[in-house]
């Protein structure tokens, strides 16, 4: 569904990733582990057209969009939760949600946040509240939730469990594994290695804008490296 | 901490002398060919020595001085209020908005010639408050050089006037078309910017307009300005004493009336009237549309916008063109209450005014900007007896108003789109 072949980003005359290559398939979650400065933000961020790939090509779907305006990608099937939520926070939850439906029809909006409703029944206890006064985790979920009224085929989550309790951060899994049994693909970008790879079918490591390692998440949690760079020991 | 209260008051008194001897302690006289410094009168001395005086006091007792104006906070009985509920508080604003309206109609009939022409400007500055908020207020985007589009729409009428006998009512759109397009054609290397930048590159902007308008001296007769710039007509009926434009009639002699300077003067303002009220609308309007919750969005947060696929560019070109709209709007009514324009009427204060109506109106906030309009342009009437000190008034009034009600006079509310309730059950969702 999404291919990255070969992929260099610079940042002005630095580059941040040497020539990565990630593949994700229809229905699949993927996980990308990687330490802090690894490039896994960059990593998303070259897949949004921001910046765009030096060299290299992105395939979404078949369709070459490595060059392609951000508005324009966004708007092809892919939804991103970016790093740190990120919800609007003057606006309610209900006009946060609204937001990610702008560029579907009323009714399809009002279908879209019904069922967010559902996925996250303490949105809907808050839809009238404003976002930023809300906890990291209602952020959370409700960045998710704004995500999905795009009516995604993918959904890229850069490091969800960024600064969560850890019983938000299972909540927030359970989540994203709910997302698959829709039929929506995860592309999840995670510090937390454990959590993110045992939910993953495959997983990639990335370090200093390199893979370094691709296999089944089970393979990877299992291997020595990981978890000595990764999983504490 | 007690001396170093008493080194900073000695320091700002010193700071204080030193700024106001020389300016005003000393003069240069000029005795024929020669110049000579002489001194002012003593009296001047002792003003000078008396406000060294107020600063060191000033600044030695200072955090018990503003612990004072903090408690005053506490009798402003605006602060401590309970916020009103959403509803009640649009409701509210529609309803002041109405009144406000209603009042504006018909008071010209009741007041002098004088107040009525000063709200004429009361309501051209209503209307660059309205454009300016959704530049600033709405999208976010901190632009100072606003006034250029203002001076678009004023030398449009200007020009198209002088060269080609365009009367008021062909050229009011096409100089909001006008300075529209100059919003759209300058935004687009403009926009990328962010903050800062974007505020020194606008204000650069405005300054570039007003020194072309100087210099194009074959086009725009240059400092000197253009003049004779008719007034509006009422469907071909002019309301001079005498008919000035070939084909046109004269509206005492058409309602068989005698003639009454005021006429004019009213129905400038009833024009402008209905023009703000337009304006009001028509933003009011777009704010609850799509475009005006992707100008919030962005302001909010560009990378969340961006990411749910909106452009960064088409939405703050958006902005910033009806912003412009707006502007050039006010510009043609502008040029058509003073007859002459010339490029000082567009100086950089003129931006700092209207971004000083939308900063203190309460950013976003229609009513706000309305208010804050009135109060910006009166206040300085106002303060008149204090002749050269007037400014000095104003800007007093504006640093206490930004201690007391750092949120402006009547913060944004935001606009809720309810979508009616569907029956629960349907959730097909794919
Ligand atoms: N906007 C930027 N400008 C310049 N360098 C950047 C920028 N963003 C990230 N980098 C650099 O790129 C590298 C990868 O960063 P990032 O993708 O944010 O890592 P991660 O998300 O894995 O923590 C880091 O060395 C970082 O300093
Ligand atoms: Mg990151």
């Amino acid at each position: 569904m999404l291919v990255l072949e070969n992929i260099h980003t610079h940042y002005g005359k630095i580059e941040a990733l040497h020539g990565v290559s990630v593949e994700i398939k229809k229905g699949e979650i993927v996980s990308l582990i990687g330490a802090n400065g690894a490039g896994k933000t960059t990593l998303l961020m070259t897949v949004c057209g921001d910046p765009q790939a030096s060299s290299g090509r992105v395939l979404f779907q078949g369709e070459d969009i490595t060059h392609k305006p951000t508005a324009q990608i966004m708007r092809s099937g892919i939804a991103i939760v970016p790093e740190g939520r990120r919800v609007f926070p003057g606006l309610t939850v209900e006009e946060n949600l609204h937001m990610g439906g702008f560029f579907t029809s009323k009714q399809e909006v009002r279908r879209s946040q019904d069922h967010v409703f559902e996925l996250f029944p303490r949105l809907k206890e808050r839809r009238n509240q404003r976002a930023g006064t809300m906890s990291g985790g209602e952020q959370q979920m409700l960045a998710i939730g704004r995500a999905l009224m795009t009516k995604p085929e993918m959904i890229i989550l850069d490091e969800p469990s960024l600064g969560l309790a850890p019983l938000i951060i299972k909540q927030i899994f359970e989540i994203i594994s709910s997302l698959r049994d829709e039929g929506i693909t995860v592309f999840l970008v995670e510090q937390n290695a454990k959590q993110a790879l045992k939910l993953a079918d495959r997983g990639y490591v990335l370090e200093t804008g390199r893979i370094r390692l691709e296999d089944s998440g089970a393979n990877l949690l299992a291997n020595e490296d990981v978890q000595k760079a990764y999983l504490g020991g | 901490m007690v001396a170093q209260n008493f080194r900073h008051a000695l320091f700002c008194a010193f700071i204080t002398l030193i700024i106001s001897y020389p300016i005003l302690g000393l003069n240069l006289e000029a005795r024929g060919v020669s110049i000579t410094l002489t001194g002012a009168e003593t009296q001047t001395y002792v003003g000078i020595a008396l406000a060294v005086v107020i600063v060191f006091l000033f600044q030695l007792f200072r955090p018990a001085i503003m612990e004072t104006l903090g408690q005053v906070k506490a009798i402003n009985p605006m602060i401590n209020r309970e916020p009103m509920p959403q509803e009640k508080r649009v409701k509210f604003e529609r309803f002041a908005l109405i009144l406000i309206v209603l009042g504006a109609m018909f008071w010209p009939f009741i007041a002098s010639r004088g107040a009525v022409d000063l709200a004429t400007l009361v309501l051209i500055y209503i209307i660059l408050g309205l454009g300016l908020n959704v530049v600033v207020g709405l999208a976010g985007l901190l632009d100072l050089g606003y006034v250029a589009f203002y001076a678009v729409g004023a030398y449009t009428f200007g020009l198209l006037f002088q060269y080609y006998g365009f009367s008021f009512w062909m050229s009011l759109p096409i100089g909001a078309l006008l300075a529209a397009t100059f919003g759209f054609v300058l935004g687009f290397p403009v926009l990328r910017l962010r903050g800062d930048y974007l505020a020194i590159v606008t204000l650069g902007f405005g300054e570039i307009i007003r020194i072309l308008l100087n210099n194009l001296t074959d086009l725009t007769n240059g400092p000197d300005g253009i003049g004779g710039i008719p007034d509006p007509t009422l469907f071909g009926m002019e309301f001079g004493r005498r008919v000035k434009i070939e084909g046109n009639t004269s509206f005492h002699e058409v309602f068989n009336i005698p003639y009454d300077s005021a006429h004019k003067v009213i129905f400038l303002y009833l024009i402008t009237l209905i023009l703000a009220v337009f304006t009001l609308l028509v933003i009011r309007r777009l704010i609850r549309m799509p475009v005006g919750r992707s100008w919030e969005a962005l302001r909010e947060d560009e990378i969340a916008a961006r990411s749910l696929g909106l452009s960064r560019t088409a939405v703050k070109l958006s902005a910033f063109t009806i912003g412009a709209f707006f502007a050039g709007f006010a510009g043609t009514i502008f040029a058509s209450k003073q007859g002459f324009i010339s490029p000082e009427s567009f100086v950089f204060l003129e931006s700092a005014i209207v971004l000083a109506i939308v900063v203190l109106g309460g950013m976003g906030s229609q009513l706000g900007v309305i208010l804050a309009a009135i109060a910006v342009t009166i206040l300085p009437e106002l303060a008149r007896e204090f002749s050269e000190y007037r400014m000095l008034v104003f800007g007093a009034a504006m640093v206490l108003m930004m201690v007391w009600r750092p949120q402006g006079l009547l913060p944004m509310t935001r606009v809720h789109i309810n979508l009616k309730k569907q029956e629960a059950g349907v959730t097909d969702h794919a």
